[in-house]
């Protein structure tokens, strides 16, 4: 079957003939790797993209039910600039191995669209969804803890 | 594989066949595609249907995602919603899959055993209302046929003053419990325990409820006994998680400490 829906704004319609995941749809049919796949449970959140608004897995999202929604990934946040907590990650080196880095910068956009001044508990509380096996957790916390205070 | 995506109860009641999969949120759903244990062919999506994300006092529509109950639930339902996965999994898993799985660990049933919640179901012959112990009937189990839909969660209009919900795990986010509990206490002293992860279903300790609503200022050694009381009426086993022995033991320790929190 075809499904049609919107990604980062522009409609694609590819063909999903299993009960596929959306992160597989994104990743295998529309070109847009930078959702990763590794835990295909929800555990990791290296999946994370924005559908319709929320903050979701793509891996738990099946593609077939996409249809006429609109996604964001990592790949369509800063509008082709480096987004903030982009910025704020490099800066902060809060990258080690990279893995889980979109999941991380996906939901951080997500939490500072809706709070521009989150606290700490609130920053980790937003990522408790998002796992970085090389733990580094301190400079993740950091660097949108800077991002935080800096708005302010 | 099909895919169905009606906007109307009646619309998905008419179209039910005996292969439909119906399709909440997907965060159980989509484990078992991912990893190969379910392929289903002919898959309904429910989050079209307005009906089901309707909440209107003490009923809730089954469509009600984790995110919306952690905001503005009853106290020991939207604490026991902050804890159910992540912020990915709450803005996507809703009361009825979690009722509809049925896992012996769904962090939201406890509070629904503690209150005597019930399940509203309906098919295209009509609709029944089953009370929680007659709705779950063991691992994964349920009283709920193949084309009934899972309508709403019913609160008893008058929830107990106290309530509390506590989760034993290894870690504090993301985590299957190893132990859930909720205990509710009533100004009359009316107490109800409720624990998950330690039984088939979602269980309530009635022991331990009987020997502590009639005190009404339980001492030191009532509470003991409470905590034993509840560690002895507990059936769990020993899996990957965790040992029947540690659940025994933190089962008394959890619902005591509730306990303690109902009676501040």
């Amino acid at each position: 079957m075809i499904v049609s829906f919107i990604v980062n704004g522009e409609e694609v319609a590819p063909r999903v003939s299993a009960p596929t995941s959306l992160l597989d749809v994104l990743r295998d049919e529309l070109n847009l790797p930078g959702s990763k796949s590794a835990c295909e449970q929800g555990e990791c959140g290296s999946c994370s993209v924005i559908l319709d608004g929320e903050l979701v897995c793509s891996c738990l999202v099946m593609a077939a039910d996409a249809e006429g929604s609109e996604v964001v990934t990592v790949e369509g946040l800063g509008e082709g600039a480096i987004h903030p907590v982009q910025q704020a990650m490099h800066e902060a080196g809060a990258v080690q191995c990279g893995f889980c880095t979109p999941g991380f910068v996906v939901a951080a956009a997500n939490l500072f669209a809706a709070n521009a001044h989150p606290t700490s508990a609130e920053i980790k509380e937003a990522l408790a969804g998002n796992i970085c096996r090389c733990t580094g957790y301190g400079a993740i916390i950091r660097a949108f803890q800077g991002l935080s205070d800096q708005t302010s | 594989m099909r895919i169905s995506h009606p906007t109307t109860v009646d619309d998905a009641l008419a179209t039910v066949t005996d292969e439909t999969q119906f399709l909440a949120g997907g965060t159980d759903l989509m484990v078992e595609v991912n990893l190969g244990h379910r392929d289903p062919t002919d898959v309904m999506a429910l989050r079209r249907i307005e009906e089901l994300h309707t909440w209107e006092g003490n009923r809730i529509g089954s469509g009600v995602t984790w995110r919306r109950i952690e905001r503005d639930g009853p106290k020991g339902l939207a604490e026991a919603a902050r804890t159910v996965g992540s912020p990915q999994i709450r803005n996507a898993g809703t009361i009825g899959g979690n009722v509809a799985t049925a896992s012996p660990a769904g962090d939201g049933l406890p509070f629904l055993a503690a209150v005597d919640a019930s399940i509203e179901l309906r098919s295209s012959s009509g609709t029944r209302s089953l009370p929680w112990h007659q709705f779950f009937l063991g691992v994964k189990k349920t009283a709920r046929r193949h084309d009934e839909l899972i309508i709403s969660v019913t609160l008893p209009e008058a929830l107990p003053d106290r309530q509390a919900f506590g989760k034993v795990g290894v870690r504090n986010a993301m985590v299957i419990a190893t132990v859930c509990c909720v205990v509710t206490r009533d100004t009359d002293g009316a107490t109800h325990v409720a624990l998950g992860s330690v039984a088939p279903t979602t269980m309530r300790a009635t022991q331990a409820e009987e020997m502590i609503s009639s005190i009404s200022s339980p001492t030191d050694s009532d509470m003991t006994e409470f905590a034993r009381l509840v560690g002895s009426e507990v059936k769990p086993i020993t899996d990957h998680r965790s040992t029947e022995e540690y659940r025994r033991h933190a089962s008394g320790v959890l619902a005591r400490r509730l306990l303690e929190r109902c009676l501040k």
